[in-house]
C-alpha cells in the first residue's frame, strides 16, 4: 500500500524508486564498506575457484576433453554466485533495517528489493568483468550467442529475485527457514547444474534433474557461450511459468508479512 | 489537516492471542495546532504516534494526512545502527528530498557531535541519538511534527536551543506530542488528549485533559495499595 499522499499510480511509483535507491546506496556501505576491498572479493572469489580447477584439469590430462574448461567454470560459477548470493542476502533483510521503517514511505518489500538489486547487479558485473577478463588474456572465447547468454542470466535472476522474496519472507516468520535454506544450498550445489551438462548424466537422471528451473537456466547459458559445441537440454516456457507463479507466491508473501505488522515491535 | 476516523489497531500475539491496542479512536488536528497525548506506559501512544505518521497501518479505520508529517521523533526511531551519523543523514535526506549538502552542514552545526558524526550511530550514547535525531528533523521541513518523549534529552542549555528552534521558529507547525508527563504537554500544548483502555477521550483545553489524566492516576495508585 503506498502511502496516502500518493494517490496515483505513477507518483506511487516514483516515491518507490526514490525509497529503493536510497535503500540500495545504504546497502552499498554495509554490503562493501567505504575503505575494505570487500568489493574485490566478488572477482577474486570466482576468479581463485575458476584458476583451481584450471590447475586441477591440466594436472589430471582432462583438458582434453572437448570443452574449453576455463568459459565452462566460469559460467558454472557465475551462476551460482547469483542465485547464491542473491538468496541467501534476503534472509537477513529486515532486521538490520527495521528502525528504516519508521519512515512512512520505507516499506517492508522495499528492503527486499534494495538488497535483491544490489547482489543481482553484483552478481553481474562479476560475471561481465570476469568473461571480458579471460577473453581478453586468450583463456576464454567470445559468447556464441550473446543474447542467449544474456537472457539465460536474465532467466536465472530473474528465478533468484522470486527465491529472495519468498525465503525473505518466510525467514522474518521464523528462523529454522534460513538455516534450512543454508543447508539445503548447500547439499543443492552438485545438482545446481553448474558442473555438469545435462548430456553427460545418465538419461532417467538427466530427465530428474530438469525439473530445476536453475539447471534450465545454466544450460541455456551454456547454449549461448558455446554454440554447437554442446547439446543443451532446456525448456524456457518452463522456467517463465515457474518464475510467474513464484513471482506470485513471493509477492503475495511480502504483503502477508508487510499486513501482519513486522514494521511494529 | 490530520484525521483519524474510527480506527482500531488489534496485534496477533507470539501466543496466538489478539491484543487490541485501541478501537474506535478519532483524533483531528489542523495546521499550526499543539496537540498532547497523555497515557500512562503501554496505554499504545507510540502505536498511535505510527499510525499517524504512517508507519503503520491501522486494522480498521482510516488516517486521512493532508499535510506533510514528520517521523516519530524519539530516541533512535529511524536510524541505520551501522551507519554513521552522517550517512543516516544521507539517507534520510534521500527518504525526504532534503538538500543533503545544507542538511549536513545545520546538523553538525546544530547537533554538536563534533568527529563523532562519522562513527556508525550504534556506538552513541542515547543522547548523542537524540541530539542527531532532532537536528535531523529540523532541517527537513514538515508541516507536523510527531514527538515522542523526545525532549527530555541533554543538558539544560542544549534543551532550550531545541525548545527555541522548535517551539519558536516552527511556531506556526502543527505538533503532536506524546508523553507520560504532563509538564512538557501544558508548556507547549493548546489542546490535549487522553488514552487510556483502549480509548482515547478527546478534551478542548490541556487543564481538562490533566485534570480527567490526575484521576486516572490517582485510581491507579489507590489501586495497587
Amino acid at each position: 500500500m503506498p502511502a496516502q499522499e500518493d494517490r496515483n499510480f505513477f507518483s506511487a511509483f516514483k516515491t518507490q524508486r526514490r525509497i529503493v535507491g536510497a535503500l540500495l546506496m545504504r546497502e552499498v556501505i554495509t554490503r562493501y564498506g567505504r575503505h575494505n576491498i570487500g568489493f574485490m572479493w566478488l572477482f577474486i572469489e570466482p576468479m581463485m575457484f575458476t584458476l583451481g580447477v584450471l590447475f586441477m584439469w591440466t594436472f589430471m590430462g582432462l583438458h582434453k576433453v572437448q570443452l574449453p574448461i576455463v568459459p565452462f567454470c566460469l559460467s558454472g560459477y557465475a551462476t551460482i554466485l547469483l542465485w547464491r548470493n542473491t538468496i541467501n542476502r534476503s534472509g537477513n533483510a529486515v532486521e538490520p533495517n527495521r528502525t528504516l521503517l519508521h519512515h512512512r514511505n520505507v516499506r517492508i518489500i522495499n528492503l527486499f528489493l534494495a538488497r535483491t538489486i544490489l547482489e543481482i547487479a553484483g552478481a553481474t558485473m562479476s560475471c561481465a568483468i570476469l568473461f571480458s577478463f579471460f577473453i581478453f588474456v586468450g583463456l576464454a572465447n567470445v559468447p556464441y550467442d550473446i543474447l542467449k547468454f544474456v537472457f539465460a542470466w536474465t532467466l536465472l535472476a530473474w528465478f533468484s529475485f522470486d527465491m529472495s522474496l519468498i525465503l525473505g519472507a518466510l525467514s522474518t516468520l521464523s528462523e529454522v527457514v534460513e538455516r534450512v535454506w543454508h543447508v539445503f544450498a548447500y547439499l543443492f550445489l552438485p545438482l545446481s547444474g553448474a558442473f555438469y551438462m545435462v548430456e553427460w548424466l545418465p538419461r532417467e537422471f538427466g530427465k530428474a534433474v530438469q525439473w530445476v528451473p536453475i539447471v534450465n537456466c545454466t544450460e541455456l547459458l551454456r547454449e549461448g557461450l558455446f554454440g554447437p559445441l554442446i547439446r543443451a537440454h532446456y525448456s524456457i516456457t518452463y522456467v517463465i511459468i515457474f518464475n510467474t507463479i513464484f513471482l506470485f507466491f513471493g509477492l503475495f508473501l511480502m504483503r502477508y508479512i508487510s499486513n501482519r505488522g513486522v514494521d511494529g515491535e | 489537516m490530520i484525521r483519524l476516523e474510527n480506527i482500531s489497531k488489534r496485534y496477533k500475539l507470539s501466543d496466538g492471542k489478539i491484543h487490541t491496542v485501541f478501537t474506535a479512536l478519532n483524533f483531528e488536528i489542523h495546521p499550526g495546532e499543539k496537540v498532547g497525548v497523555l497515557g500512562q506506559n503501554g496505554a499504545g501512544k507510540s502505536t498511535l504516534i505510527r499510525l499517524i505518521s504512517g508507519a503503520e497501518f491501522p486494522t480498521s479505520g482510516i488516517v486521512n494526512r493532508n499535510m506533510s508529517v514528520s517521523w516519530p521523533l524519539a530516541f533512535d526511531a529511524g536510524f541505520q545502527g551501522s551507519l554513521t551519523g552522517i550517512d543516516n543523514i544521507r539517507f534520510i535526506c534521500r527518504v525526504y528530498l532534503g538538500n543533503i549538502e545544507k542538511v549536513i552542514t545545520f546538523v553538525k552545526e546544530f547537533s554538536e557531535l563534533g568527529k563523532f558524526i562519522y562513527e556508525p550511530v550504534k556506538t552513541y550514547s542515547s543522547g548523542m541519538r537524540a541530539r542527531l535525531a532532532f537536528a535531523i528533523s529540523m532541517a527537513i521541513e514538515f508541516d507536523c511534527f510527531l514527538i515522542d518523549e523526545v525532549m527530555a534529552v541533554g543538558d539544560v542549555r542544549f534543551h532550550d536551543k531545541c525548545n527555541y528552534e522548535l517551539f519558536e521558529k516552527r511556531k506556526d507547525r502543527a505538533m503532536i506530542i506524546v508523553s507520560h508527563d504532563v509538564h512538557n504537554i501544558k508548556a507547549h500544548c493548546d489542546r490535549a488528549s487522553v488514552l487510556i483502555g483502549g480509548v482515547l477521550k478527546n478534551f478542548s483545553t490541556v487543564d481538562q485533559a490533566y485534570e480527567f489524566y490526575i484521576g486516572i492516576e490517582s485510581n491507579a495508585s489507590t489501586s495497587e495499595i
